[in-house]
C-alpha cells in the first residue's frame, strides 16, 4: 500500500530529476572516488595472497589441505578484484547480483560433469584396462 | 540531447537499499541499473558471457583431468626452471601473476586519476598497465616455446595424460589472447586520455558520441576480468 503511494507521488521529482540531469551531463565528473591508500593496500594482500599459494606449491603440500588452502586463496583473491579494483562493492545490488549470481549457477554445471566423469572413468578402466 | 539521455545517468542514487531494492529496481518500466552508464552495463554482461566461456574451458578440463585413466603430469614439475643453479618449481607462473596483479594495481590507480581529470598520470599508468600486459604475454610466449620444444603438442606430452597439452594451448591461449586485446585497448584510450579527448568531450571515429573519462573504468574492468581469469587459471590448472 505504501509502495503504491510513493508510485502515484513518484513522477513529478523523478521528471525533474531528468531534466535536471540533461541539461548538465555533470554527473560523469563523480564517478567511481576512493582514496588511492585503498588500491595499494588491496594490491599488498593480492601480493600476500598469491605468494601464499605459491607456497602451498613450493612446500609441496598435498592432499585436502592443498586443495582447501588453494580455493581460499583463489576466492579470496577474486573477491578483492571484483569488490575493490571492479568496484562491485560500491554498486548497487541490482547490478551486482545480475553479474554475479549468474556465475555461481555454473557450480551445478560442475556437479553434473564430475558425476559424469566419475562415470566415464570407471566405464574406461572397466573396459580398456582388461583389454590391454 | 538524445544523447545525453543514453549516457547520463539521470537518476538519484538515493532508492531503496537491500532486497526491496532489487525488486524495485528491476520492476516496472524502468531501467534496471540505475546508476551506471550504458557503457559501463555493456561491458559487465559481456565479461559476464565471457565469464562463462572460460568456465567452460575449465570445466572441460576438470571432466578430461577426472575421467583420464593416464596419471596427469606434474605441473610443478613442467613449469620449474632453473634459476643461477637452483630448480625452482613454478617460478615463472609465479612471476607472471605478480606482473598481472602489479598491472592490475596500476589499472586501479589509472581509474583514480581519470576521475580527477589528471591526464597524464592516468595516461602514464594506462601504459604502465599495458607494459605490465605485454610483459606477460611475453613470458607466456616463452612459455609456450619451452614447453613445445620439450615435446608438448595438443595430442600428446612426454610426462601423462595426452589432454594436458590441448587444455594447456586451448585455456592459457585464450586467456593471452585476452591480455593482448586489453593491452592494444588500453594503448587506444591511453592515447585518448593523453590527447586531452575527454576534456573536451571529442567525438569518437566510429560512434561518434562524446568521450568520458568512464571509459577508463570501463578499459580497467575488462583488464581486471583479466587478472580475475588468470586468478581461476593459476589456481585451477597451475596449482592443482
Amino acid at each position: 500500500m505504501t509502495n503504491a503511494a510513493v508510485h502515484v507521488e513518484g513522477p513529478q521529482p523523478s521528471l525533474q530529476a531528468h531534466v535536471h540531469d540533461a541539461a548538465a551531463p555533470a554527473a560523469h565528473a563523480k564517478g567511481q572516488q576512493h582514496p588511492i591508500k585503498l588500491y595499494l593496500v588491496v594490491w599488498g594482500w593480492l601480493f600476500v595472497l598469491s605468494t601464499c599459494s605459491f607456497l602451498v606449491d613450493y612446500f609441496g603440500i598435498q592432499g585436502n589441505l592443498r586443495w582447501s588452502l588453494i580455493v581460499l586463496f583463489m576466492v579470496l583473491k577474486a573477491g578483492l578484484i571484483v569488490a575493490v579494483f571492479m568496484h562491485m562493492a560500491w554498486e548497487r545490488l541490482a547490478l551486482a547480483y545480475a553479474i554475479l549470481l549468474p556465475p555461481v549457477l555454473v557450480l551445478v554445471f560442475v556437479t553434473i560433469m564430475v558425476l559424469e566423469s566419475d562415470y566415464t572413468r570407471l566405464i574406461r578402466l572397466l573396459f580398456f584396462a582388461s583389454s590391454t | 540531447m538524445a544523447e545525453t539521455a543514453l549516457t547520463a545517468t539521470g537518476e538519484s542514487s538515493a532508492r531503496i537499499a537491500g532486497w526491496r531494492g532489487i525488486a524495485a529496481d528491476w520492476s516496472s518500466d524502468q531501467r534496471a541499473f540505475k546508476n551506471v552508464s550504458w557503457g559501463k552495463a555493456m561491458m559487465w554482461i559481456f565479461l559476464l558471457s565471457d565469464t562463462f566461456i572460460f568456465s567452460c574451458f575449465l570445466l572441460s578440463y576438470m571432466t578430461t583431468r577426472m575421467s583420464t585413466t593416464v596419471p596427469w603430469p606434474d605441473t610443478s614439475e613442467v613449469f620449474a626452471l632453473d634459476i643461477g643453479g637452483k630448480h625452482i618449481p613454478m617460478i615463472l607462473i609465479a612471476i607472471m601473476t605478480f606482473v598481472l596483479i602489479s598491472s592490475s594495481g596500476t589499472m586501479a590507480m589509472a581509474v583514480n586519476f581519470g576521475y580527477r581529470r589528471d591526464r597524464v598520470k592516468t595516461a602514464a599508468l594506462m601504459l604502465a598497465t599495458a607494459a605490465f600486459g605485454a610483459t606477460f604475454v611475453s613470458m607466456q610466449g616463452f612459455e609456450w616455446t619451452k614447453l613445445i620444444m620439450e615435446g608438448v603438442r595438443p595430442w600428446g606430452n612426454p610426462w601423462g595424460a595426452e589432454q594436458f597439452g590441448s587444455c594447456f594451448f586451448l585455456i592459457t591461449g585464450f586467456h593471452g589472447t585476452h591480455v593482448t586485446i586489453g593491452v592494444i585497448f588500453l594503448i587506444a584510450i591511453a592515447r585518448k586520455v593523453l590527447r586531452g579527448d575527454f576534456d573536451v568531450e571529442r567525438r569518437g571515429f566510429f560512434t561518434s558520441r562524446k568521450g568520458y573519462y568512464e571509459i577508463v573504468e570501463i578499459t580497467g574492468l575488462y583488464w581486471h576480468f583479466v587478472d580475475l581469469v588468470w586468478v581461476f587459471i593459476f589456481a585451477f590448472f597451475y596449482l592443482w
